[in-house]
């Protein structure tokens, strides 16, 4: 997984609530069996303006002018600004790998949906979460600056706008830790496997039913 | 101290804590579909990684299968080398179970789990699938992981978790007639909001919850992650443990004595405290109807759909002017004058033996109505359809023009051939509404088994009360 430190990025505004993983990707790209590849389907049906299917040469397809991520001041953004519960709806990877794909390191909104905040993590995203009134002031901030770019410290836990306005945010220290060293969780844990072994040999004992 | 039942499932699996609250949750049983495990078991080939106890894993392929000819196999190639991965990944790594495509159990990952006793209360059980909620109706501790956390339940069999604060959703009182467990779900989330339930465990309890039987139970929990929720949960009773008696992976002997006086203690204490309690007055609730493009944005049959103005917020506002204009939706319109153009009775949440004998005896006798260009109907498992089919329900579905198909997760996201063409609109007895999700431009109300059926019948939205 990529560490994630500190970086500096053009900002997106995505100003709708409650978007869903179906939105972020839509099902039919769901049928490959590779990780990789999905940013051009990124949000595709708001996107283009015709029916994407799997395999197609995207970058032939028409692009919806209106939608903000097509929009020229916006190309090479790499944060992308939400509004409340991003990410609800189904567990698919593809919704963040696809989000990374595309070119983005961090998320900024008010709450994410939980499997998408912690699939994130999974894979080198900051998800952040901020109070409502700083977000909307972000959203305002963007709308009126062309070239909006935020400065962002994970380590310090900090958001800094070009106004020099600085914005703590929350993180759980564990997920904070691997992402700043890019740290693969399934290593992590493996380093407790005596201790799951013994849980395991005791539940085997206790509950033997669900060792059939 | 009293404890809930989120607290007793959670203490009960934490193997390690880090500094932080992160825990090491121990996973009990870990069920597979094609979509979300080809990368996690690719992970693990490339780091050179076994699954750490095979029998933990029970497997079918649901959301791509064709759910008609299925003796062709499956024509679409994208999904047919999904299907076939999975086939060759469980092949090489093993499971205790696998129903593959075409296999007599082969169904819904969420309704083969409890139907073969694979799903037991007390466990953790996970899935790369957000509804895994459902098998909180047992009592358990369930919910949808992503693939990397696939990947990691695999490799370690522990999940890394942070406990959830807990509510209590309270039903009390008794359901009126025409009424489901469809509905009581709806109904919450309309309470709640859809990210009401975020970073929260929720338990339903109260005398309305108790009456349902497990089907019911299931269908309300598969909705917890719609209103925010990664788990719901109900207490274990004797409903719970007679639904269990005899499933193939139930226990047996004395072990099933053992099992019944532990599973006994999985409710929560006297007295115990949650962090946010949500009433509901059962009485209150009407069979409902979604107008919009996500299940929060619900009404009851007798209501209508709301206008822009109506809400305050200017988020909310923007939010229901974009979800009408995709609905093609005017403000005012009365929910029983929407007219539709398919029907689907299916999904995780609404295609158990319960389900559809709900909606038969609402079709009995009757046709669907002439505007009405397809009404599907789509077990959730082998097993759910060979039932029916004793049962002579697909009988009374055919005749009144239904079309009664092979299990899978079908039009609940078409994935498959069913689906939605732009434009139409769809009674669903699915868990989303979102743009899109059961084809590209399609139009999703969803509603109880029975309410679809009412709805086939009318061909528009009708009061189900009204028509049993
Ligand atoms: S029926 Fe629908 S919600 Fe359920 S598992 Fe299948 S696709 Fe997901």
């Amino acid at each position: 997984m990529k560490a994630f430190t500190v970086m500096d990025g053009l900002v997106a505004p995505l100003d709708r609530a409650n978007v869903d993983t179906d939105a972020i990707i839509p099902k039919q790209y769901l049928k490959s069996i590779k990780r990789s590849g999905f940013g051009p389907t990124l949000f595709d049906e708001w996107r283009y303006l015709d029916v994407g299917e799997p395999g197609q040469d995207h970058s032939k397809r028409p692009l919806n002018p209106d939608f903000v991520l097509n929009q020229p001041r916006f190309q090479g953004a790499s944060i992308l600004l939400v509004r409340e519960n991003f990410g609800c709806g189904s567990s698919r990877e593809h919704a963040p790998w696809a989000i990374e794909d595309y070119g983005f390191r961090a998320l900024i909104g008010t709450t994410f949906a939980d499997i998408f905040y912690s699939n994130c993590f999974k894979n080198g995203l900051l998800p952040i979460r901020l109070p409502e009134k700083e977000v909307e002031q972000l959203f305002l901030q963007c709308a009126g600056t062309p070239g909006y770019s935020l400065h962002i410290d994970l380590d310090r836990q900090v958001v800094l706008r070009p106004d020099g306005h600085s914005i703590g945010f929350d993180v759980d220290p564990f997920r904070k830790y691997c992402l700043i060293n890019g740290f693969d969780d399934i290593g992590l844990t493996l380093r407790h496997a005596d201790k799951i072994r013994e849980f395991e040999a005791r539940r085997r004992i206790e509950q033997p039913w669900l060792f059939a | 101290m009293a404890q809930t039942l989120y607290d007793k499932l959670w203490s009960s699996h934490v193997v390690h804590t880090e500094e932080d609250g992160t825990a090491l949750l121990y996973i009990d049983r870990h069920l597979v579909h094609e979509v979300t495990s080809p990368q996690a078991f690719e992970g693990l080939r490339l780091a050179n990684r076994t699954p750490w106890r095979v029998d933990s894993i029970v497997a079918t392929a649901d959301h791509n299968v064709p759910t008609d000819r299925a003796e062709q196999g499956i024509a679409d190639p994208t999904s047919r080398a999904q299907v076939e991965a999975l086939d060759a990944n469980i092949r090489a790594f093993g499971a205790l179970a696998y129903f593959p495509f075409r296999d007599k159990r082969q169904g819904i990952v969420h309704v083969i789990g409890p139907e073969n006793g694979a799903t037991l209360p007390g466990m953790t059980v996970v899935c790369g699938d957000s509804h895994t909620s459902t098998h909180g109706a047992f009592g358990c501790l369930a919910h949808g992981i992503g693939t990397s956390e696939v990947e990691h339940v695999m490799a370690t069999q522990c999940l890394l978790q942070k406990k959830s604060k807990s509510m209590l959703i309270r039903v009390e009182g008794e359901l009126g007639k025409g009424v489901s467990a469809k509905d009581i779900a709806l109904y919450f989330i309309g309470v709640i909001g859809t990210a009401g339930g975020t970073g929260y465990a929720i338990e339903f309890g109260g005398s309305a919850i108790r009456g349902l039987s497990m089907e019911g139970r299931m269908t309300l929990c598969n909705m917890a992650i719609e209103g925010g929720a990664r788990a719901g949960m109900v207490a274990v009773d004797d409903t719970t443990i007679d639904y269990l008696r005899g499933r193939p992976f139930s226990p047996r002997g004395d072990q099933w004595d053992r099992a019944v006086a532990y599973w006994r203690t999985l409710r929560s204490d006297d007295g115990a405290q949650f962090d946010r309690v949500v009433d509901i007055d059962a009485r209150a609730i009407l069979p409902q109807v979604t107008w919009g493009t996500s299940p929060e944005m619900v009404t009851d049959v007798r209501g209508q759909v709301p206008a822009p103005e109506d809400f305050a917020d200017p988020v909310k506002r923007e939010g229901v002017a974009r979800a009408l204009q995709y609905m093609g939706l005017a403000p005012r319109t009365p929910i029983d004058q929407i007219r539709i153009d398919k029907v689907f009775i299916g999904s995780c949440t609404n295609s158990r033996i319960e389900d559809l004998r709900a909606a038969a005896r609402v079709v009995e006798g009757r046709r669907v109505a002439d505007n009405v260009k397809l009404a599907l109907v789509v077990p959730g498992s082998g097993l759910v359809k060979a039932q029916a089919e004793a049962e002579g329900l697909d009988r009374v579905f055919k005749a009144a023009g239904f079309e009664w198909r092979e299990p899978g997760c079908s039009m609940c996201l078409a994935m498959n051939a069913d689906r939605l063409e732009p434009g139409e609109r769809c009674a669903s007895t699915s868990n989303r509404n979102f743009e899109g999700r059961q084809g590209a431009g399609g139009r999703t109300h969803l509603v109880s088994p029975q309410m679809a059926a009412a709805a086939a019948i009318a061909g528009r939205f009708a009061d189900v009360r009204e028509v049993v």
